[in-house]
């Protein structure tokens, strides 16, 4: 009864699914708004990456709940693993033993190359391909690296979720800040200056700074948790 | 010559997707996983599309092997390698 019962079920979804299916016009690409984010971006925008000018200009509000998102994630994560829900057995835990002279040497070498490319892939988000998400996954990395070469290297988690919040208030600041100027939340502020300069493309640069930063906090949060 | 990288691309992808399932050792196996990604970034290079493919490198090759790889230290699956551990 109940096997009949789900393929009936299973049997009329995908009907139903194939009837959708049916009116949807597969082939051709309805690119409406693409065509018109291609053609309007470099002109209003001013980003040299079009999809930076998607990303915070024309879906700025995505992104903010992207961020949210992203935070919830990390927080829950971050209770989850916490080591004062485990059960007591923190006393079984083994101390690290001690990085090799590979990874230490290693680690040095890769910690300040990491936090400049992090920061050059943030700071040029507006120009080339990347920006916040991809640089501050990178920041996290560099953090990363040079915790497993010394676990005291890591920065306090005071100081990480200090700075999370404030990158996150920041973003949130700067739209109010363009619905204090007169429009609607999160529009381009500041002069938009030439395509293609670093500085260009108004308050987009300092949007992407801001979302690389809570990014790098948050990930950087979530390895250490995980070490622990 | 673009069809011959791509399919190259997509044997190695597949290549190192079953060697997730195969790899006795786990540690590998996570290291193999990192390889998928890693090639699947090279694809949608080929495809123009440079933002995705520096967000798979980042997130898919490097970020997700570290958190793997933590993760499986935590459930003591692996350890990480003191000198009692090795010997017993």
């Amino acid at each position: 009864m109940h096997k009949l019962a789900s393929l009936l079920f299973a049997v009329g979804l995908a009907a139903l699914l194939m009837a959708l299916a049916a009116h949807l016009p597969l082939g051709a690409t309805p690119m409406a708004i693409g065509q018109a984010s291609l053609d309007r971006g470099p002109g209003e925008i001013a980003s040299a990456n079009i999809v930076t000018s998607v990303v915070l200009a024309y879906r700025g509000i995505d992104t903010m709940c992207e961020l949210a998102i992203l935070f919830a994630a990390a927080s829950i994560a971050g209770m989850v693993l916490s080591p004062t829900t485990r059960s007591g057995n923190h006393a079984e835990t083994k101390p690290r033993a001690p990085a090799g002279l590979v990874l230490r040497a290693g680690s040095d070498l890769l910690f300040p190359l990491l936090l400049t490319v992090g920061f050059y892939i943030v700071a040029h988000g507006h120009l080339t391909p990347g920006g916040g998400f991809q640089g501050g996954v990178v920041l996290a990395a560099a953090f990363f690296v040079s915790f497993l070469a010394r676990a005291d290297r890591l920065p306090k988690p005071a100081a990480l979720i200090l700075m999370e919040g404030l990158a996150g208030a920041a973003f949130i600041g700067i739209g109010l800040a363009a619905m204090l100027d007169g429009g609607p939340f999160l529009r381009l502020l500041l002069d938009k200056g030439v395509l293609g300069q670093l500085v260009s493309a108004g308050s987009l640069p300092l949007l992407y700074l801001a979302v690389g930063l809570k990014v790098g906090a948050e990930l950087a949060d979530l390895l250490a948790h995980l070490a622990e | 010559m673009i069809a011959w990288i791509t399919l190259l691309l997509v044997a190695l992808m597949l290549g190192a997707a079953v060697l997730v399932l195969l790899f006795e050792n786990l540690i590998a196996a996570i290291a193999a996983s990192s390889v998928v990604s890693l090639l699947l970034s090279l694809l949608y290079v080929l495809l123009a599309a440079p933002d995705v493919a520096l967000t798979e490198a980042a997130v898919g090759a490097g970020l997700s092997g570290a958190v793997l790889a933590l993760g499986l230290r935590r459930l003591g699956l692996i350890d990480l390698g003191t000198k009692e551990d090795r010997r017993a």
